[in-house]
């Protein structure tokens, strides 16, 4: 219970920041009969990262939780603010402003009186906490909470049968050792390479969880982002190259049963095995990302049917609402099952590289 | 912010989570729960085999614990045949030995019967003697006061000696 209150102060604290602000002089005006809906601008707003961490609207106010941007540049040195000193990207504050359009959109760049980005400034090191940071941040603060309420339970009485919470995540647990990591590495080195892979799944599965449920502090696209699953498949590059012993380098340095002219004049084995390297990680990278982010497409694709249906009639709208959220929760019952699967292919593939990068051969 | 150009922010926190949740876990949670459950697992294992072990020497138990009724029932048998036997020997030898001991009692009594009876037949042929003497000697006495008298008993005395 004291835990759950926990959440709930922290949640109040991001409330607190949390902030109403008209992008319009008439906020009375329903921006949908005035504007016509861009469905493609609506999906990447949803599933891109941003500044702030927008919750609804109404009567075209946007009502968003603002988040710390942590800059660095040489000229300005470092600057930590919360993004509501933009206005929503419409104003600039310390000379600093969201770029609006053109290939930086969404960028923080920093701008001259008039508002056009200063062309002698460098860009600067931005480490903010954006509404993805925010998300896997709590991810992560919940797959701790969770595991080190576990490992304490396992570790006061590891012969009890497993209770609560516990016996959730104890088949999840023996499913990744047994199924996954033991038949792919090998009954013998295994138990090393646990940690990692049990992090690595988990990770995976609680973020694409997380990013199925639309209410705040959940619901951000943290496992459909390039960049996340560019770190993800770094440290799965890190882990399988660095335990790689000398029979896999001789293997992609010197691959043995070639013939001699594919190796030496120009070495074109090794080229590949070397390229292999760093293909296997970016296909796990990319088929993270893809996944994830097609399934917040389609789910987002279906609800977007409403506005647009809502454009031609009201009524239409509502009709078009029943059926695109009938097919909306059938996505995201299918999203469910992906979230699993991506964390499972992603765990086992990573494994059996793992495994090949330690065998000892035959 | 593009949807395929990687964020370093981004990217940048997500290396610094992933690193920090990894270590956290890897101390507080993974471990224990890979060393419990392999514990468990060794637990059940050798549970199993325990109790397939106590299986068998119960089994084994119980086939000796029937070898051995069937042994003493033989045992037994054989205890109270035997046992029969010696009643019967005891109880035969003891009869032959009573009525050996009955016959040679049963001697001795008719024998000290025949040697008491000829003892009280002596003493009475002797009783008797006297006796006759006796009254011979009173008849005789009375008889023989008179000379007729005297006479007259030799006479028939002698008549009797000559009788016989």
């Amino acid at each position: 219970m004291s835990r759950i209150l926990i959440i709930i102060l922290l949640s109040a604290l991001w409330a607190d920041i949390l902030y109403a602000r008209s992008p319009e002089d008439n906020p009375a005006d329903n921006p949908l009969e005035k504007i016509p809906f861009d469905p493609g601008a609506f999906i990447f707003d949803h599933i891109g990262d941003a500044y702030e961490w927008h919750l609804f609207d109404i009567n075209g106010r946007h009502y968003s939780v603002s988040l710390p941007v942590i800059l660095y540049s040489r000229e300005k040195g470092l600057n930590i603010f919360m993004s509501h000193k933009f206005q929503h990207g419409k104003a600039t504050y310390r000379d600093f402003r969201i770029i609006t359009d053109g290939p930086e959109k969404g960028k923080i760049r920093v701008v001259l009186e008039d508002g056009t980005v200063d062309p002698d400034a460098a860009r600067p090191v931005d480490i903010s906490i954006t509404k993805n940071v925010a998300g896997m941040f709590f991810a992560a603060f919940v797959m701790m909470f969770i595991f080190l309420v576990i490992g304490k339970r396992y570790q006061r009485n590891p012969n009890l049968p497993p209770r609560g919470i516990q016996s959730l995540f104890e088949p999840l647990i023996l499913f990744v050792v047994d199924d996954i990591v033991k038949p792919a590495i090998g009954e013998k080195k295994y138990i090393a390479f646990l940690p990692y892979l049990l992090t690595l799944f988990f990770f995976i599965w609680i973020n694409n969880m997380m990013g199925l449920i639309p209410i705040f502090p959940m619901g951000a696209n943290v496992t459909g982002n390039i960049s996340v699953t560019a770190g993800l498949a770094l440290t799965s590059f890190l882990v399988i190259n660095l335990s790689g012993n000398r029979q896999y380098w001789q293997h992609i340095l010197n691959t043995p049963h070639v013939p001699i002219l594919l190796k030496l004049p120009i070495p074109i084995m090794p080229v590949i095995e070397i390229v292999g390297i760093i293909t296997k990680p970016f296909v796990l990278m990319v088929r993270l990302f893809a996944n994830i982010t097609a399934g917040h497409i389609i789910t987002m694709g279906f609800f977007t049917l409403i506005f647009i249906f809502g454009q031609v009639s009201p009524a239409f709208g509502y009709g078009g609402a029943v059926l695109a959220t009938g097919f909306g929760i059938f996505i995201t019952f299918l999203e469910l099952l992906v979230a699993l699967i991506q964390a499972y292919v992603f765990t086992l593939l990573t494994s059996l590289f793992i495994g090949m990068a330690v065998d000892d051969g035959h | 912010m593009d949807l395929i150009t990687p964020d370093f922010g981004l990217f940048f926190w997500m290396l610094v989570t992933f690193s920090l949740v990894f270590v956290i876990l890897k101390k507080f949670a993974w471990k224990p729960i890979v060393q419990a459950l392999k514990e468990r697992e060794l637990n059940i294992q050798e549970g199993i085999e325990n109790a397939r072990e106590a299986r068998n020497e119960l089994e084994n138990v119980k086939v000796k614990s029937e070898k051995i009724i069937s042994e003493s029932i033989v045992e037994r048998d054989q205890l109270i045949r035997q046992g029969r036997e010696i009643k019967e020997a005891l109880i035969t030898e003891a009869r032959t030995q009573a009525e050996a001991e009955a016959k040679k009692m049963v001697d001795l009594a008719k024998k000290h019967i025949e040697e008491e009876k000829i003892a009280a037949i002596n003493q009475i042929k002797l009783q008797i003697a006297s006796l006759s003497v006796e009254i011979a000697e009173r008849i005789l006495r009375k008889n023989l006061k008179d000379d007729r008298q005297q006479k007259e008993l030799m006479n028939s005395l002698l008549d009797e000696f000559i009788l016989n």
